[in-house]
């Protein structure tokens, strides 16, 4: 019972960090049909960045508080930033081509921000310096350390914030009307090019967020993070029907438990054959389940009434 | 000196991947006037509504709106202008509820008060409306979609509305209710440009036409004049 416990709750603030990165996949995705396959790759900039911010700040003496909201100041600074450029110069040009093409383009963007980040911060495992100290709560026998607790009401926060937004703002209306019909909002005075920039931008600053999650959580940081990282939330907004923002929320948590339950009890249910450490194989299994049983995902519209 | 027209639209030509759909259309709308295009499938009517609304570049020719040249402007700038279209095939946001949609045509206005009060408006002319504005528009029927569309258009206060097709796979009896709506819409001061394949409809609610031939304006001339003309009713009238 300890077990089950404490992998929910591992498995919840995983799967609330799997959420923040899948809600960048869907959005752009609702929004434009494309899949972004660099922002796994902005969330890992979002990551080095505010390592790097840390480091340079601890190293001052700069009170922990303060240091973190800096860091994580920059890391949505850079990436959102990093976000307009790439939907400017990369995707911009290419809306009206074949869907391959903006597809492969993202491709070679990831790689671009992969070796470019290589070249920056070098290719070794970059440790965070110690700066918290998190005290753990015991919950029927399992720990939940005041840094898990404080990444999930984080992210909680930011998706509850963001559901707000789309569903009861002018810009998250138009957003919505962008995404059913662009010649249509155009007509309605929606600027689509705004509005496509705005979901990149405000996409890319929740990866950086979730970049400096990861960074806390795991302690390190590495110019390939962002891979497994981007492929596990793009399962997730799979999961949860891609395009969907309700549902990359439920499909990241989701696939956070699936995990962690998993990762837990491999070992006993195997009799010791597959460790932990085969865990990457869930995800990838839930992937490739929900692509033959229901590609629409948990919350998608099947493809027919998607107008 | 000539009467000061709203649209003025000169030699305008317009390409679709290769295909010149219109091949120089002249016309011109005063203000307070109704006018309709009219001609058969594939005349290239829908082709240059999209070019007057902004939604497709002119390959050449050029637009004056209000006496300005708008050529190439797009659409989000033109409907600021006071210029709207309702499209073909009503293009109501399916996702959206009703209520939705209508905040959807008053996005480039401010004036929250005056806002609300168009809401009234619309919800007074369409009963239908007021009933489902929490539904989602896509679960309509077409005629309550078409409905949703023009009162969405309405909703951005334009000078200039551009219907096309507003009769298109609707029921007579959802057609007349439609047309009525149209002429109050146009009572109000509103001016109106409407491409209809239902030609004789469209030339009794309007005062003057145009009739269009693969991507050409062939005959403009009075209403009423278009109506007696022996090639409009053979080729339009069905006689």
């Amino acid at each position: 019972m300890e077990i089950f416990t404490q992998q929910l709750i591992n498995g919840l603030v995983l799967g609330s960090i799997y959420a923040l990165v899948a809600l960048g996949y869907t959005m752009v995705y609702g929004i434009l049909g494309l899949i972004n396959f660099a922002h796994g790759d902005i969330t890992m900039v979002g990551a080095l960045v505010a390592l790097t911010v840390v480091q340079a700040l601890a190293a001052a003496g700069v009170p922990a508080p303060l240091v973190l909201v800096l860091a994580g100041g920059c890391a949505i600074l850079v990436c959102s930033l990093l976000g307009l450029s790439i939907e400017r110069v990369a995707y911009r040009p290419l809306r009206r081509a074949p869907r391959l093409a903006p597809l492969i383009t993202a491709i070679g963007i990831s790689i671009l921000l992969q070796y470019t980040a290589a070249l920056i911060w070098g290719k070794q495992y970059i440790a965070l310096p110690k700066l918290l100290e998190p005290a753990a709560i015991d919950i029927a026998g399992a720990q939940l350390t005041t840094l898990q607790l404080a990444i999930f009401v984080l992210a909680c926060g930011i998706m509850a914030l963001l559901l707000w937004f789309i569903k009861a703002s002018r810009m998250g209306r138009a957003m919505r009307a962008t995404e059913q019909n662009p010649d249509v909002a155009g007509l309605m005075g929606v600027n689509v090019d705004t509005v496509i920039a705005f979901t990149f931008v405000v996409g890319s600053a929740i990866g950086a967020v979730a970049g400096l999650m990861v960074v806390l959580y795991y302690g390190i940081g590495h110019y390939f993070m962002g891979f497994m990282l981007g492929l596990k939330a793009f399962t997730a907004a799979v999961l949860g029907g891609i395009g969907n923002v309700g549902g990359a929320v439920l499909g990241g948590l989701l696939l956070g438990v699936i995990e962690s339950m998993a990762s837990g009890y491999i070992g006993d249910l195997t009799g010791g054959v597959l460790g932990s450490n085969y865990r990457d194989i869930f995800a990838f299994l839930v992937l490739v389940l929900v692509l033959v049983v229901k590609p629409s995902g948990l919350l998608g519209q099947s493809g027919g009434d998607r107008a | 000196m000539s009467a000061p027209y709203l649209l003025e639209v000169c030699g305008l030509e317009v390409a679709y991947g290769g295909i010149r759909a219109v091949q120089g259309v002249d016309l011109a709308v005063a203000s307070g006037e109704i006018v309709a295009l009219i001609g058969a499938n594939g005349a290239g009517k829908t082709t240059t509504l999209k070019a007057l609304s902004g939604l497709l570049p002119p390959k050449s020719g050029s637009l004056r709106y209000e006496g300005a040249d708008v050529t190439g402007k797009p659409a989000y700038h033109l409907v600021r202008k006071g210029l709207s279209l309702v499209p073909e095939g009503r293009g109501v946001f399916p996702r959206l509820t009703v209520a939705e949609n209508l905040a959807m045509g008053a996005y480039i206005r401010n004036d929250r008060h005056e806002i609300r009060r168009d809401f009234d408006r619309v919800y007074a002319l369409f009963a239908r409306l007021a009933e489902r504005r929490e539904q989602l528009a896509g679960t309509l029927s077409g005629g309550e979609q078409q409905m949703l569309a023009i009162g969405r258009a309405m909703m951005s206060r334009p000078k200039l509305l551009l219907l096309d097709e507003p009769s298109m796979g609707l029921a007579p009896l959802m057609v007349q209710k439609i047309f009525e709506t149209v002429r109050a819409i146009a009572a109000e001061g509103v001016t109106l440009l409407l491409v209809e394949q239902n030609a004789k409809l469209a030339l009794e609610t309007c005062s003057r036409g145009y009739v269009m031939e693969s991507g050409r304006v062939v005959l403009a001339d009075s209403a009423a004049a278009l109506l007696a003309s022996p090639q409009v009713r053979r080729a339009y009238l069905g006689e």
